[in-house]
């Protein structure tokens, strides 16, 4: 390999080889690459993440780029068990892009933040010529403080384990596909861009009970549960008839051929819990409205590091890991 | 969805998956069932069908992928012209194919303009908005895709644009099982024949192979219940000793196929010599643009005649694709050729017999 391909962005297989190759090597303190860091100031635990935005196009069913740039960031900050305070925004926009537009995308950024509990408190602009980015990239920093109860870490993930997911997965990667490619099914799949920090501060007080969280986004619930998988040599079974999709996001997948545990979510978190708790998990995130239809859908089983699906008709099979690219087929 | 669900019924699925075993159990021997069609392999392994079948009735991965079976020399040429310059607008699932050296992807990433469409007809739009760059349609396809694409290739005949021309590696179906069914060590008992392929070609298309050749040939859909349904009708014909063509997806496809369909592709395309990836080149196997079409033709166009890459020679891919040989019997196999950097058909599918047998054979789910 001798130059980037998009699959090394797509947080699948490619990602993982060069961020282990070219990223960890060089700095020490990046431990796992998490999507957020722990820290330690004055005697305060602090979590601190970081995240880019790229999306095309920038408004899609659902929201617009400004709703990702807030909930990306928060998201990273809740699943490594953080309290969102503060935040970042930088924009690198390009020459000719409608003020109506950038109006919009602020308007969703000072709403979003607003429902989230964090104030955007430092920012940066840059403008570049037409051609040289498209129409508008965000960037977006953010710190938590920690929630004390959590005690978060791939390595607390043991055999039994239940798995669970707060909504329906693939929502935000189907409603960027076909509003990118201009697909009219009638009824189109919408983003789930939203916050999941109060899912995740619904269930604080379980304690150690729960291991592992983290938001499905790029590779899906697929992509974040090989990554967990490989890294602590357990598999996951999960249960076909159990996963939610939007029948709508659903329709699609199966019009294009996708696969939508490879598609992102962005508005859902995966949590990995002991399985006596998992009740308790389920009937709190079902409690609040962004996690109406939360379900359990897996369990950790022996290793060796694989996913497997058992399906609705009752067979088991190998679940691919993201490749990065989702490649719609002829055939 | 709520339609699709009646095809994905687990009760009835495990009922059928019975009467499967029990005419199994008559046969007392090993059964080699052929799935022609790529779509009935990714939904045998989407499905996890394979697990539901009897121990000795065997599904064997078909040559019916038609972008898996698409030769290196083809890539090469599409690869050579998005170099020159050239846009390419192709179908997703080429992109990763690999040509002699490298793949669309690879040329994508130093710049070529290389763009994935979902629909053909997106195409036609962005070369219309570009007409100052010429555009090439990597058109790919069995008989399925070759219907529309013959529409738009009427289309561009009556209205353009102009700068758009057809790089074609159509494939025909027939021939390809007219090859399979010459060989005498054919370990094949039996074929599930395509489902959209079908629709346009017609059930009476397998009579052949029935009435000829002694193979019992099922038209199946590609739902999970379709799919049964379609394995027990073929072990039904072998335990009654019976070779004939049932239609279990009358829901679509006629004896006839559709005659529209089949006159569109007559009007813009005629059988030529195609090359296919592992079973080598194959009399009248695909669809080039007659004569009158020549005008759209990309090779003429752009002066690039696509030439026939060379198959690795060790390649087994056509011996697996018979049924006489498994994936872990080819040289290649796991060695220099891999799902990451495939050589033959079997392992370019990402559910082909190679790939399959590769991901579960290390693996047992």
């Amino acid at each position: 390999m001798s130059r980037i391909l998009l699959e090394h962005g797509g947080g699948g297989r490619l990602a993982r080889e060069l961020i282990e190759a070219e990223i960890l090597p060089r700095f020490a303190g990046l431990v796992g690459l998490p999507d957020a860091a722990s820290l330690r100031a004055d005697g305060r635990e602090l979590r601190f993440a970081a995240d880019s935005f790229v999306v095309q196009p920038l408004e899609f069913p659902g929201g617009n780029i400004g709703h990702l740039a807030v909930h990306g960031t928060v998201n990273d900050l809740a699943v490594a068990g953080g309290r969102p305070r503060w935040l970042s925004l930088a924009m690198i926009v390009e020459e000719g892009l409608p003020l109506a537009t950038l109006r919009r995308v602020l308007d969703a950024v000072r709403d979003a933040a607003e429902d989230c509990g964090v104030a955007v408190v430092t920012g940066d602009t840059k403008v570049v010529p037409r051609g040289q980015c498209d129409g508008l990239y965000l960037s977006t920093a953010g710190v938590a403080e920690a929630l004390s109860e959590l005690i978060l870490g791939a390595n607390r993930v043991q055999e039994g384990d239940a798995v669970l997911v707060s909504g329906p997965l693939g929502d935000h990667g189907m409603a960027v596909l076909c509003a990118r490619e201009g697909f009219d099914f009638g009824t189109a799949p919408r983003s789930d861009t939203g916050p999941v920090h109060r899912l995740v501060a619904s269930i604080a007080s379980l304690g150690s009970s729960i291991r592992f969280l983290r938001d499905p986004t790029r590779g899906g619930l697929a992509g974040v549960l090989d990554e967990l998988a490989r890294d602590v040599s357990l598999a996951f079974e999960l249960e076909e008839a159990a996963l939610p999709y939007a029948p709508a996001t659903r329709s699609v997948a199966e019009l294009l051929g996708l696969e939508l545990l490879h598609v992102a979510c962005e508005g859902r978190v995966m949590a990995v819990c002991a399985p006596d708790v998992a009740d308790a998990v389920l009937a709190r995130w079902r409690s609040l409205p962004e996690g109406a239809q939360a379900a359990r859908v897996g369990v950790a089983r022996p290793g060796p590091a694989r996913l497997i699906l058992r399906t609705a008709l009752g067979g088991r099979r190998l679940i691919d890991p993201p490749r990065g690219e989702l490649l719609p087929r002829i055939c | 969805m709520r339609y699709l669900d009646g095809f994905r019924d687990p009760q009835a699925a495990a009922a059928l998956a019975e009467r499967a075993g029990a005419l199994a159990a008559r046969l007392e021997r090993p059964v080699q069932l052929m799935e022609v069609c790529g779509s009935h392999t990714m939904a045998i392994a989407r499905y996890a069908l394979r697990g539901m079948l009897p121990a000795n009735v065997r599904l064997i991965s078909g040559p019916g992928c038609p972008v898996c079976v698409t030769d290196a020399g083809y890539v090469d040429a599409a690869i050579d012209l998005a170099e020159r310059g050239v846009r390419i607008a192709t179908f997703g699932d080429l992109l990763r194919v690999p040509g002699s050296r490298r793949s669309l992807a690879d040329v994508r990433a130093e710049g070529a303009v290389v763009r994935v469409v979902y629909a053909p007809d997106q195409a036609l739009e962005w070369a219309r908005q570009e007409p100052e760059h010429p555009w090439v349609f990597l058109a790919v396809g069995f008989e399925t895709t070759t219907a529309p694409l013959a529409a738009l290739a009427s289309g561009l005949v009556r209205s353009g644009p102009a700068n758009m021309s057809l790089l074609t590696a159509f494939k025909r179906v027939p021939p390809a099982l007219d090859a399979l069914v010459a060989d005498p060590a054919l370990a094949i008992d039996g074929f599930l024949c395509p489902a959209h392929v079908s629709a346009i070609l017609g059930a009476d298309a397998y009579r052949p192979y029935a009435e000829v050749h002694g193979r019992p040939c099922v038209v199946a859909g590609f739902e999970p219940l379709d799919i049964l349904l379609g394995v027990c009708g073929l072990l039904e014909q072998l335990v009654a000793g019976e070779a004939r063509v049932d239609n279990q997806y009358e829901r679509v496809v006629r004896p006839e196929g559709n005659l529209v369909a089949k006159r569109l592709i007559d009007a813009c395309f005629e059988p030529v010599d195609a090359p296919w990836r592992g079973l080598g080149t194959l009399p009248a196997s695909g669809y080039g643009l007659r004569a009158e079409l020549a005008h759209l033709d990309a090779e003429k166009v752009h002066d690039r005649p696509v030439t026939a890459g060379r198959d690795h020679p060790a390649c087994r891919c056509g011996d697996v694709l018979k049924g006489v040989l498994e994936p872990q019997g080819c040289k290649l196999f796991g060695r220099a050729c891999l799902p990451d950097h495939p050589l033959g058909p079997c392992m370019v599918s990402s559910e082909g017999s190679c790939a399959a047998a590769w991901k579960y054979a290390r693996v047992d789910p």
